[in-house]
C-alpha cells in the first residue's frame, strides 16, 4: 500500500508510532520517519495510525483527499 | 438565560444527561466573560488557538487574586508533599517530565509497549464478558467498564490488582476534588482530594520501593530503575507521574466506553453494523470521541497577558475554560456535528485535546475502546438500555453514566 | 458562446495537459479531478516512474530502512489520467496551444499547467563530476545509487554544502556510523535559510554528532584514479581529503529550458505567475489558459510585499497545485489567490526542525521559548518593525501560533509574556544571514523583485 505523511501538519505526537510501530518511527522526540509502502500485511496498523492521527495528515491511498485543510 | 451563567447551568448535576444544548448557547458568544470571572472558550477554531498558544499557562498559580473562578477552587498542592504533576505544569517543566514519563512507555524509546499490549487487552475483555455468562442484565459500569481499564493500568504501572479495593477510595476522592458543580464545601472537598492524592502516592513509593528490588515488565519497575541519571525522574517526581497516570489511566477510558456502548444502543443500525465489521471500531471510537468526549472542558487554563481572541479581550491572570466537547459540536467546523457519523471522514476533534498536553495515555484508551465495543457488540445478544438516560456521576469534567443497564440475551461465543 | 457556457464546456470536455508529474503535478492534476473537471487529462513526466514523495530520499532511504524505488505517492481513486511517463516536454507553443514532447509527439491543450519542478545543481565541471563517487540527490535513482554506495562502507564520505539537503545525508551517514566531511562556503550549515544564529545550533549539533565540519571553506576540484574514481577532493584552504564517496548539495536548478522562446516569462529562477498561477508572459502580461505550480513557480505574495517567492517546499507544491487547478476550472471572483504562508520542515540528527514565513527576510532575531543551547527552542524573525519568520527545533506543536502572528502582522519584537520564555528571550539580535550579493548555496526561499510591472523591462530569457 501507498502512504504520505504531510509533515508540514505533524505535530510529532506519535500516535501512528504508537499504534503502527512497524511503519511508523519516531527519530528522537517529534521527527518522524515512516515506510511509504508498507506491506498489505500491515494494512490494519496503517488505518488505525491514519484515523489517529490528531491533525489528520496521513494519506493513504484510496482514502478520499479531505479537501478540509 | 443570560450567558453569564451558562457555565454555571452546565456544571448544574441537572444538566448532566445533555448539555449539549446548553454547549450551543455557549458558542453564540465564542469567547465569553462568565459572572464569576471565569473565560469560556467555546467554539471550535478558538479553542484550536489557544491550545497552540504560549501566552496559555496550564499552571494556575499564575492565576491572579480577584479575577474569578471560584467554581473550581484551586487546589495548591505543596501541603500533600506533592508538587504538581506534569498536566498542570508549563514548558520546560512539563516538557521534561512528560518526556521522561514517556520513555518507558511509547515511541521514541519504547516504541511497542502498547502495541504489544492489544493481545493481553483482548483476553481480559474476553474474561469479563465470559464472566456475565449467567446474566441477562449488566451494570456496564460496575461490572465491565471500570474493572477492564483498572486492570489495564495495573498491568501496565505494576500495581496489584488485589489492592483495588483501597486504591477505589482514593480514585473516587481525587476526581470529586476537580469536580465544580458539588453540593459539598469546596475547600473541604480540595482538602480529601489532597489526602487522598498522598495516600496513593505513599503507596505508589512503597510499590515503586519493591519494584527496585524484583524489577518486572511495568512502568514503576522502568522508573526506579533507569540507569541513566539525565533520564531518571527524582523520586518525588516519580511518584506524582504514577499517582497521575494512575487516575488519569482509568477515570477517562471508563467513560469513553460507557459513552460509547450507551451510543451504540441508541444507534442499532450502527451497533449492527459493528457486529458484522469489526474494523469499523477505529473510525467509531474517532467519532465518539468528538461526540462524547471523556474530558468535556480544561478548567485550569489561565492568560499570561491579555489575549485578543475573537473580539474579547481575556485579561492577564484570568482563568480560562476551553470547552473542548462544544468545539467538538461546532458546526462552523463539523458537518452535521450532532448526528453521530461512524465514517465521518473528516475528523479532526479535541477528544484527547490538542498542543503540548494531547493527552498522554490516548493510544492505549483507543485500543481499550476499540477492543472492548467490539467485543461488546459481538457478544452481547440482543443489548437494550434499562433506562434512558441512564444516572450520570456528578463530575461534569470527566463527564460519564454512573451505571449503564443493559438487559440483554445472552453472551454469544 | 457566453464565458460561462465556454467554461462549462472546458469543465465537461476541455483538454488539459500538466507537464510535471511529481508532487505538484499529481496533486495538480487530483484537484481538477476532485473539482469535477471531467474532460480529457494528460500528465508527462520525463522520469519513467509514476509521481513519488520526494523528502524520503535523503532521510529514510539513505539510512536504508526504505527502498528508493518504494516512495510512490498515493494516488485518489478514480484519477482517470493519461500518463506520459519517461518522455521529457521540449517545446511549448503558446499560440497553437501545443506541448512537444522529446519522442517527436505534440499534444494539444485547451489549458496547461507547468509543473516541472527543479533537479539538483550538477558539479560545475562536468568531468569531475562522471567521476565514479560522485553523486547528486534529487531523483529516486540518486538515491538508490547513493545509498548502495553507502552500504558499501566507504571509508569517507564528503557533502559538498552544507543546507538542509547537505546537512540531512550527512546525518545520515553519521547513523550509519560512516566518516562524513561536510564543506560549506557560508560561515555555518543552514545559514543561507536560517541565518547565524540558529546556524550556529545546526554547526554545533553536527560536529556533536561526529560530523567533520569545515566552512567558510570551498572545495575546488575533485580527483579521480586512473579508473575514473573519485579518490580525493581539494580545498580552497589549500588542504586535500580522501574520499571515495562525493554528494554534491549546491541547491537546484529549475527546469525551464523547454520553455525558452516561448514567449513565457520563464528563466533560471523560475516562471513568473501571479497569485492566481497564472504564467505571465514575456511582456509581463499574464496568460489566461497557462498556470504554474510547484519549485518551478516564483509568484508576488502579499504578506510579504508581493514580492515574487519562490518556495522549493513541499506543503507549497501541494497548496499551490490545488490552487491552480481551482483557478483552471473556474472564472472571474471564483478564483482564489496563492496565500499560503510558506512552511517546510528538516529532520536531522534527530532534531524536528520547522519553519513558518520567510526567515532569509529577517533582519533580527529573539529566542520567543526554549533555549538554544538545549537544541529545543523557538526562534522569531523581525523585519521593519513585524514578525516575518518563526523557526522551532523540536517545539512544532507552536508552530501554528507563530503563524497567526506572521498573517497577523504582529509587532517585533514580541512584547507578550509566554511560557518556557528564559531570560535571554527579551533582546533581539542581528538575525545574520549572509550578504544576499555572495554567493551561497541553498537558501530555499529566493527574493527576487517586486510588481509585475516593474519585473517586465528586466526580464531577460537566460540559460541556467
Amino acid at each position: 500500500m501507498r502512504i504520505v505523511v504531510d509533515l508540514n501538519r505533524c505535530e510529532g505526537y506519535a500516535q501512528c508510532a504508537f499504534l503502527a510501530p512497524d511503519v511508523f518511527v519516531m527519530h528522537g522526540q517529534e521527527a518522524l520517519m515512516y515506510d511509504p509502502g508498507p506491506g498489505e500485511e500491515r494494512s490494519e496498523q496503517v488505518l488505525r495510525a491514519a484515523a489517529a492521527c490528531p491533525v489528520q495528515a496521513i494519506t493513504v491511498e484510496g482514502e478520499v483527499l479531505s479537501d478540509v485543510r | 438565560m443570560t450567558q453569564g451563567t451558562l457555565l454555571k447551568q452546565i456544571t448544574d448535576y441537572a444538566n448532566r444527561a445533555d448539555p449539549y444544548p446548553l454547549y450551543a448557547e455557549l458558542r453564540r458568544t465564542p469567547v465569553s466573560r462568565q459572572d464569576d470571572g471565569v473565560y469560556a472558550v467555546s467554539t471550535y477554531w478558538e479553542i484550536l488557538s489557544l491550545l497552540h498558544d504560549p501566552r496559555i499557562s496550564s499552571d494556575t498559580r499564575n492565576r491572579l487574586p480577584g479575577m474569578g473562578g471560584t467554581l473550581l477552587a484551586d487546589s495548591e498542592e505543596e501541603d500533600t508533599g506533592l508538587p504538581p504533576s506534569f498536566i498542570r505544569l508549563d514548558p520546560p517543566e512539563h516538557d521534561r517530565l512528560r518526556r521522561l514519563a514517556m520513555r518507558p512507555f511509547g515511541p521514541p524509546h519504547t516504541p511497542r509497549r502498547i502495541h504489544d499490549l492489544r493481545g493481553e487487552l483482548d483476553r481480559m475483555v474476553t474474561g469479563l464478558i465470559d464472566g456475565l455468562r449467567d446474566r441477562r442484565e449488566v451494570d456496564l459500569v460496575d461490572d465491565f467498564a471500570y474493572p477492564f481499564p483498572v486492570m489495564v493500568i495495573c498491568r501496565l504501572l505494576g500495581v496489584p490488582h488485589e489492592d483495588e479495593a483501597r486504591f477505589h477510595v482514593w480514585a473516587e476522592q481525587i476526581v470529586a476534588g476537580i469536580d465544580p458543580s458539588s453540593s459539598e464545601d469546596p475547600a473541604q472537598r480540595q482538602q480529601a482530594a489532597q489526602r487522598a492524592r498522598a495516600e496513593l502516592g505513599r503507596y505508589l513509593a512503597g510499590l515503586a520501593e519493591e519494584h527496585r528490588r524484583t524489577p518486572r515488565d511495568d512502568l514503576l519497575s522502568a522508573m526506579v530503575t533507569e540507569q541513566d541519571p539525565r533520564e531518571r525522574l527524582t523520586p518525588i517526581e516519580m511518584i506524582t507521574t504514577a499517582v497521575l497516570l494512575f487516575i488519569a489511566g482509568h477515570e477517562t477510558t471508563v467513560n469513553l466506553i460507557t459513552n460509547g456502548m450507551l451510543t451504540l444502543l441508541r444507534n442499532p443500525e450502527t451497533l449492527a453494523r459493528l457486529r458484522k465489521e469489526p474494523e469499523l471500531a477505529v473510525p467509531l471510537v474517532e467519532e465518539l470521541l468528538r461526540f462524547e468526549p471523556p474530558v468535556q472542558f480544561l478548567p485550569q487554563r489561565t492568560a499570561l497577558t491579555d489575549i485578543d481572541i475573537a473580539g474579547t479581550v481575556i485579561p492577564k491572570g484570568a482563568p480560562i475554560w476551553l470547552v473542548l466537547a462544544s468545539g467538538n459540536r461546532d458546526p462552523r467546523r463539523f458537518e452535521d456535528p450532532d448526528r453521530f457519523d461512524p465514517e465521518r471522514v473528516d475528523n479532526q476533534h479535541f477528544g484527547f485535546g490538542s498542543g503540548v498536553h494531547y493527552c498522554f495515555g490516548a493510544p492505549l484508551a483507543r485500543l481499550e475502546a476499540q477492543i472492548a465495543l467490539t467485543q461488546l457488540a459481538r457478544r452481547l445478544g440482543d443489548p437494550g438500555l434499562a433506562e434512558d438516560p441512564p444516572p450520570y456521576r456528578r463530575n461534569p469534567v470527566l463527564r460519564g453514566p454512573r451505571h449503564l443497564k443493559i438487559a440483554f440475551d445472552g453472551v454469544v461465543g | 458562446m457566453s464565458a460561462e457556457t465556454a467554461l462549462r464546456d472546458f469543465r465537461r470536455r476541455g483538454r488539459v495537459v500538466v507537464v510535471g508529474a511529481s508532487l505538484a503535478g499529481l496533486r495538480g492534476a487530483e484537484a481538477l479531478r476532485a473539482g469535477g473537471f471531467t474532460g480529457s487529462l494528460t500528465v508527462v513526466g520525463d522520469e519513467a516512474r509514476e509521481p513519488y514523495d520526494r523528502p524520503p530520499l535523503s532521510k529514510q532511504v539513505l539510512l536504508g530502512r526504505t527502498a528508493a524505488d518504494a516512495t510512490t505517492l498515493p494516488r485518489r481513486h478514480g484519477l482517470d489520467v493519461r500518463w506520459r511517463l519517461g518522455v521529457a516536454a521540449t517545446g511549448l507553443n503558446l499560440a497553437e496551444r501545443r506541448v512537444s514532447l522529446a519522442d517527436g509527439d505534440e499534444i494539444e491543450y485547451d489549458r496547461l499547467l507547468i509543473a516541472t519542478g527543479a533537479r539538483a545543481r550538477p558539479w560545475f565541471r562536468e568531468a569531475e563530476a562522471a567521476l565514479d563517487g560522485v553523486f547528486v540527490l534529487r531523483t529516486a535513482d540518486d538515491a538508490a545509487w547513493l545509498n548502495r554506495r553507502l552500504a558499501a562502507g566507504p571509508r569517507r564520505v564528503l557533502v559538498v554544502g552544507a543546507g538542509f539537503t547537505g546537512s540531512e545525508i550527512a546525518s545520515a551517514c553519521r547513523e550509519r556510523g560512516l566518516e562524513v566531511t561536510v564543506v560549506e562556503r557560508g560561515p555555518a550549515p543552514l545559514v543561507g535559510a536560517l541565518g547565524g544564529v540558529v546556524g550556529a545550533v545546526a554547526a554545533r549539533l553536527q560536529r556533536a554528532h561526529g560530523v567533520d565540519l569545515r566552512c567558510g571553506v570551498t572545495v575546488t576540484s575533485l580527483e579521480g584514479d586512473a579508473a575514473g574514481r573519485l579518490r580525493r577532493a581539494h580545498l580552497s584552504d589549500g588542504s586535500t581529503l580522501d574520499a571515495e564517496v562525493a554528494v554534491v548539495g549546491l541547491g537546484a536548478v529549475r527546469n525551464t529550458e523547454w520553455l525558452a522562446g516561448s514567449g513565457l516569462a520563464a528563466g533560471p529562477r523560475g516562471v513568473a505567475c501571479d497569485a492566481g498561477c497564472r504564467a505571465f508572459d514575456v511582456h509581463g502580461i499574464v496568460t489566461d489558459d497557462v498556470f504554474v505550480a510547484g519549485d518551478v513557480a516564483r509568484s508576488p505574495h502579499p504578506l510579504f510585499g508581493y514580492q515574487f517567492l519562490s518556495l522549493e517546499h513541499w506543503g507549497n507544491a501541494v497548496e499551490q497545485a490545488e490552487i491552480a487547478a481551482h483557478n483552471m476550472i473556474s472564472s472571474g471572483l471564483a478564483r482564489r489567490p496563492h496565500l499560503w504562508v510558506p512552511a517546510f520542515w528538516s529532520a536531522q540528527f534527530g532534531i524536528n526542525i520547522k519553519s513558518i514565513g520567510v526567515p532569509p527576510m529577517g533582519e533580527e532575531i529573539v529566542v520567543t521559548q526554549g533555549a538554544l543551547e538545549e537544541d529545543r527552542f523557538v526562534v522569531t524573525y523581525g523585519f521593519q518593525g513585524r514578525v516575518i519568520a518563526a523557526v522551532a527545533f523540536d517545539q512544532a506543536r507552536w508552530i501554528d501560533f507563530y503563524r497567526r502572528l506572521i498573517e497577523s502582522a504582529a509587532p517585533f519584537p514580541p512584547d507578550f509574556p509566554n511560557v518556557d520564555r528564559r531570560a535571554g528571550g527579551t533582546r533581539p539580535v542581528p538575525a545574520d544571514f549572509p550578504d544576499p550579493s555572495l554567493p551561497s548555496h541553498g537558501p530555499t526561499v529566493t527574493l527576487s523583485g517586486y510588481s509585475p510591472s516593474e519585473r517586465r523591462l528586466q526580464f531577460t530569457p537566460a540559460r541556467a
